[in-house]
């Protein structure tokens, strides 16, 4: 039976998906923040530039997508944390903008500012997205300072329903060690993830050692962040929903989640072993290149189990702390049942979709890129 | 308070966006079917020489896409970023279109065009044929959704208030999706990006017969570029006649004030420039009949009464409807626990009048007259820019068929010098629709103080002066690019027929 509330977790679902679907793409911006780090030479450094180059698009379009269903699904998040966190929202979007027209003009004649600083913008996009995007989530589990009251429509003079309750639109962020351990968590995954992709996307000896000593550091560095992040998450009092509706604290509520949903634990911890699996596997055996295939699909179970704690199971996924009660839930925050239905109609386009990008995926990258490539066939 | 420099900002920086971004959009639409034709030559021909010059286009393509990409995510968000209670309000009909073109269309452009740009080598030749025309349906597929969204801002079917959500929520997705005012909206833009990407096509082509480089590549490429042209331009012809009928029925003050109509009537006149009017024609445009009724400003105003005899209520009456509406929304939010009975009443009251609901948050009459001057002349720049380019184009095609273009410098030059024309054409063409559509942000229910987000003027100033910096940035060095790379010219390896 497709009740409202069914359509309402198939909706988290999909924004679940689409996340977990998001962070493995950011594997483009984690690339991009070895150009200048794995990359020596002038050569290594294209090869960096085209091998992201021809996936960023993707990156971005999911990137959109997750805004658009997000807007479709549940529209007061949209309105809520898009018109208050401003200044998170605002910065994510020029890293991304710069990103957009960098890899198209970076190697062009006449660009103006040099191959170094469009090389630069991928590269300050490929560490400041992750890690503001993270940051961003992670205030999905600490709570931020807004207000909602749907009746101020009527208040002529100032009609507005969703109110931030501080003047840092967004940057007070930073202020909660735990969203920044978050976004570097993020950051870090991101790196490794791109490192694993130009493993195998790249035909380069050198740069390949190069990327392997790159992931290794990076995954150091995430496994770290990711530890700090787990004890945080399953000991921190959460933002629990009653079946009123109330919402209040719960010591422990993220733990609870997953003992109480085992099929999200398994989830999590089937993506945690697939993504060191692709990870270990590609540092000790150096003809290995394969690692991404398996690190790809325990990105996106893991990231989709941390979705998933967010929100299900009674808890609000966007809590406020300036007032508990205006904190965002499912049910508080989605579209309307006619609405989520027909999107989810909708939704099962995406199948065909995640099919036709499979098939040219492959048959784009049947052989790996190498400098000849670059030299004979069409590039950035 | 919302302050109105707030909602004056948040106006200019999602315009500002808007107006860039259509710099962009028109010429990936038109150019995608340029190349896209070229390269069906190549296959069909099997000449090299088509490829190269097909080649030669997606690379100014590709430097263009860029921008447009970078110019639309803003856009997307800004939505919520600046326009917070307009996406609670009407977020659960307006997300959806979002969705879908992020779910359609733009994973379609964003896999194909990477296939397109790179896949010369790694795909057969029919499979990249497709994912040409690929990338051009994607992106009028896109347009298409967004053009939805867009319509239904101006002609707003398919939803109900709901006061204990406090928004419209959709009862109709086929209302939506086949909105009359979307149909010939989608029509009137994707083509007129078709003419778009024709003038600008012929204009580079002509700078190469000016400087007698590549004649060959110029005339075929003058050749398509023209015909795709003229088939948008009276494609764009048709459904602007559809979008007058459609602005006369659902936003006469935007007709009234595209026309700088004060007083209507029956026999209305068409006003050419200020001081020269063809009799009737307004009439016949709006209606199809010399003797339709068209109101102007000053009868929308007062209050007026067709021919027919349906009664239309005037501007204060509206607004006392629309506070009545609100009025009843607040008792019933206050009353629906406590007192059912007369909250019943209330929403009773409420469903009468909440057609009116966005006139509550007008303060005077003059509120509800949009910035007449832009748009009366915004239209004169549209229609006479677009007639124009429709005869150049016609000349262009004529005089290649004739084989006298070669020689014909003058047209060569006017053809070059044409291409701001097309752009000035399409901005006008979005300050009519957009600007005249003042002060609704979706007509008749939300005015654009009541939509905006509640973040400070400074904010919004910062981000404004922001983008205008980084926008102007880019649009400078695609410039440069383009024009580098344009000088560069195509690489073709044959050159017979010269």
């Amino acid at each position: 039976m497709i009740t409202y509330e069914f359509l309402q977790n198939y909706w988290w679902f999909l924004i679940a998906l689409l996340g977990g679907l998001l962070v493995f793409l950011l594997f483009v911006q984690g690339g991009n923040a070895l150009i200048f780090l794995a990359g020596k030479t002038e050569d290594e450094r294209q090869l960096i530039v085209n091998s992201t180059g021809r996936k960023w698009e993707l990156t971005f379009t999911t990137l959109v997508t997750f805004g658009g269903a997000f807007f479709a699904s549940f529209p007061l998040f949209y309105s809520t944390s898009f018109g208050g966190a401003y200044w998170v929202w605002i910065l994510i979007l020029i890293t991304f903008v710069f990103q957009a027209v960098s890899y198209e003009f970076q190697n062009k004649a006449g660009n103006l500012l040099g191959k170094n600083a469009f090389r630069a913008f991928l590269t300050i996009n490929g560490c400041l997205a992750p890690l503001l995007i993270g940051t961003a989530v992670g205030t999905f589990f600490t709570g931020s300072q807004f207000t909602v009251n749907k009746s101020a429509v009527a208040d002529l003079g100032s009609p507005v329903i969703s109110r931030w309750a501080n003047s840092w639109h967004g940057l007070e962020a930073v202020a909660n060690p735990f969203n920044v351990e978050f976004g570097l968590m993020v950051m870090f995954l991101t790196i490794c993830l791109g490192a694993l992709y130009m493993i195998n996307n790249i035909d380069d000896e050198k740069l390949s050692a190069q990327l392997r000593r790159s992931l290794l550091f990076s995954f150091i560095a995430f496994l770290v962040m990711l530890v700090i992040v787990l004890i945080q998450l399953v000991t921190m009092e959460g933002f629990a929903v009653d079946a009123e509706g109330n919402v209040f604290m719960e010591k422990g509520k993220y733990f609870h989640n997953l003992i109480q949903m085992p099929v999200v634990l398994i989830m999590f911890l089937l993506g945690a072993v697939l993504l060191v699996t692709g990870v270990v596997m590609t540092l000790l055996k150096k003809e290995f290149n394969r690692g991404i295939w398996i690190a790809a699909p325990g990105t996106v179970l893991a990231v989709m189990a941390l979705f998933m704690i967010a929100a299900y199971n009674g808890t609000s996924y966007y809590p406020s702390t300036a007032d508990l009660q205006c904190s965002l839930t499912l049910s508080n925050s989605c579209s309307s049942e006619f609405t989520l239905k027909t999107m989810a109609i909708v939704s099962l386009i995406i199948p065909f979709v995640v099919a036709y990008i499979a098939y040219f995926w492959r048959q784009m990258d049947k052989k790996s890129l190498t400098k000849e490539e670059l030299k004979t066939g069409e590039k950035y | 308070m919302i302050e109105s420099a707030l909602v004056d900002w948040s106006r200019a920086q999602f315009a500002l966006t808007a107006a860039y971004h259509w710099i962009f959009v028109p010429l990936t639409l038109g150019l995608a079917v340029i190349m896209a034709v070229m390269e069906t030559i190549y296959v069909v021909k099997k000449d090299e020489f088509w490829k190269d010059t097909a080649k030669f286009w997606m690379k100014i393509f590709a430097i263009n896409f860029a921008v447009g990409i970078a110019t639309g995510i803003i856009l997307e968000f800004e939505f919520g970023t600046n326009w917070s209670n307009y996406s609670w309000f009407v977020g659960d009909i307006f997300g959806a279109p979002l969705a879908i073109e992020g779910i359609f269309a733009f994973f379609m452009e964003a896999t194909f065009f990477a296939v397109m740009f790179f896949g010369w080598e790694k795909i057969n030749k029919k499979v990249h044929l497709a994912s040409t025309w690929f990338v051009a349906l994607g992106s009028a597929i896109s347009a298409m959704w967004i053009l939805i969204a867009n319509a239904w801002m101006q002609h707003p079917i398919g939803m109900e208030f709901n006061p204990d959500t406090v928004r419209h929520e959709m009862v109709d997705f086929w209302a939506l999706v086949l909105n009359p005012v979307a149909v010939s909206k989608f029509f009137h833009s994707v083509f007129s990006g078709w003419m778009t990407g024709a003038i600008f096509a012929i204009g580079i082509s002509c700078w190469f017969l000016l400087k007698k480089r590549e004649t060959r590549f110029a005339l075929s490429s003058i050749r398509v570029a023209a015909i795709v042209g003229i088939i948008g331009t009276f494609a764009v012809m048709f459904s602007g006649d559809s979008s007058g009928i459609h602005l006369a029925k659902y936003q006469p003050m935007k007709l009234a004030a595209a026309e700088g109509l004060e007083d209507g009537g029956t026999r209305a006149p068409f006003s050419i420039v200020p001081g020269v009017e063809i009799p009737g024609m307004l009439s016949i445009l709006a209606t199809h009949d010399i003797n339709g009724y068209v109101p102007g400003i000053n009868n929308l105003l007062d209050g007026y009464t067709t021919p027919d005899g349906v009664k239309h209520p005037s501007a204060e009456e509206k607004m006392a409807k629309g506070k009545t509406a609100i009025d009843a929304f607040t008792k019933y939010r206050m009353l629906k626990e406590s007192d059912p009975v007369a909250a019943a009443e209330a929403r009773e009251v409420l469903d009468k009048n909440v057609d009116y609901f966005g006139y509550g948050y007008i303060d005077s009459r003059e509120e509800l007259v949009p910035n007449v001057t832009l748009i009366y002349w915004a239209f004169r720049v549209m229609v006479g820019f677009g007639t124009f380019l429709l005869l150049l184009m016609a000349a262009v095609l004529w005089m290649e068929w004739k084989g006298k273009l070669k020689n014909m410098k003058w047209l060569q030059w006017v053809s070059l010098l044409s291409i701001p024309l097309v752009y000035l054409a399409g901005q006008a063409g979005w300050i009519v629709a957009e600007a005249g559509r003042q002060p609704w942000t979706i007509e008749g229910l939300l005015p654009v103080k009541a939509a905006v987000s509640s973040v400070s003027v400074g904010a919004v100033q910062t981000t404004f002066f922001l983008f205008v910096a980084i926008f102007t940035l880019f649009l400078v060095i695609e410039m440069r690019i383009m024009i580098k790379a344009i000088k560069q010219g195509p690489q073709i390896e044959e050159q017979k027929g010269e």
